[in-house]
């Protein structure tokens, strides 16, 4: 696949706090890790999926100036940024497994609808669910 | 209004965790302490946060729960009740009627009628779409309801 989405961002309060959260805790790899001065381009990415990357911004000069960086931060603690979506094999074996390395749980797996799902959020606040995939997927 | 990062972060907490258990009655002393916030303190803190004071929010989960167990299981209004956080059936008719605007009974007709396109949406966000707006309290909802049905003041817009 040559065309398509590559990167996608969240905002976070501290870049390292963020990448030690998604590769230590998520188990996700690193992909790029550069920096220009005070301006350091970071993105992870999951380990079965080599053509996305999820980009963990620190919101700030010179991109935005810190009126604006202030109030991206205070979005993302409260919880008020888009969802983000993990898809998972068994929604149960990750839920214990990323617990048991300290990952704040917001829900608890819930089975409905013929998958399971349960939330987790990053130490800044962005959310993510975890769903389990459909045994039998939706034919469209 | 400005507010520390780090203190939202803590009051998110508080609200995920009403999310995580909505039929639960949740003091403000225990969300005070899952905030690290002081009791004093927690409801205004929360309110500038959020917009909304933290038990009206669990009263729009618990409305919200309620709508998808009346439009996904088959259970018992008096079921649905208890297992969202009323301890009694009446209040729980009069409250839901006062957010929605139709009876328990009406809404579960009316959903599960309605067409299932959304079914490739992931059910937790789907939920949160039917929470209610509620930008003011039920009881002042109440009464504008009544001072409608007076008459006299009816055009009075607030």
């Amino acid at each position: 696949m040559s065309q398509g989405v590559e990167v996608v961002g969240v905002y976070v309060r501290d870049q390292d706090e963020a990448l030690a959260f998604y590769v230590e805790k998520i188990g996700f790899c690193v992909h790029t890790d550069v920096r220009n001065g005070a301006y350091r381009w970071l993105t992870v990415q999951h380990p079965d999926q080599p053509s996305f990357q999820l980009g963990l911004f620190k919101p700030g000069p010179p991109v935005l100036d810190a009126t604006t960086a202030q109030a991206a931060l205070e979005l993302v603690a409260k919880g008020a940024m888009p969802p983000l979506v993990l898809v998972v094999d068994d929604c149960h074996a990750t839920h214990a497994q990323l617990r048991a390395r300290g990952v704040e749980f917001t829900q608890e797996p819930v089975k409905r609808f013929g998958s399971v799902d349960a939330g987790f959020r990053d130490p800044s606040g962005n959310g993510w669910k975890l769903i389990q995939v459909r045994q039998t997927q939706r034919q469209h | 209004m400005n507010q520390d990062p780090e203190l939202l972060r803590r009051l998110l907490r508080a609200k995920d965790t009403m999310d995580a258990a909505s039929h639960d009655d949740w003091p403000v002393r225990q969300l005070a302490r899952v905030s690290g916030v002081s009791e004093a303190h927690f409801a205004r803190s929360f309110k500038d946060a959020f917009g909304i004071p933290p038990h009206r929010y669990l009263l729009t989960r618990r409305i919200e729960r309620a709508v998808a167990l009346l439009r996904e299981t088959d259970l018992a209004i008096t079921d649905i009740a208890f297992q969202t956080g009323w301890n009694s059936l009446g209040t729980f008719g009069r409250t839901f009627r006062d957010v929605t605007g139709a009876s328990p009974g009406a809404i579960r007709a009316r959903e599960q009628a309605g067409p299932s396109e959304m079914a490739t949406v992931p059910a937790c966000f789907l939920r949160a779409a039917d929470r209610p707006d509620l930008t003011i309290a039920v009881s002042e909802k109440r009464r504008q309801k009544t001072r409608r049905t007076l008459g006299p003041e009816a055009t009075e817009v607030p």
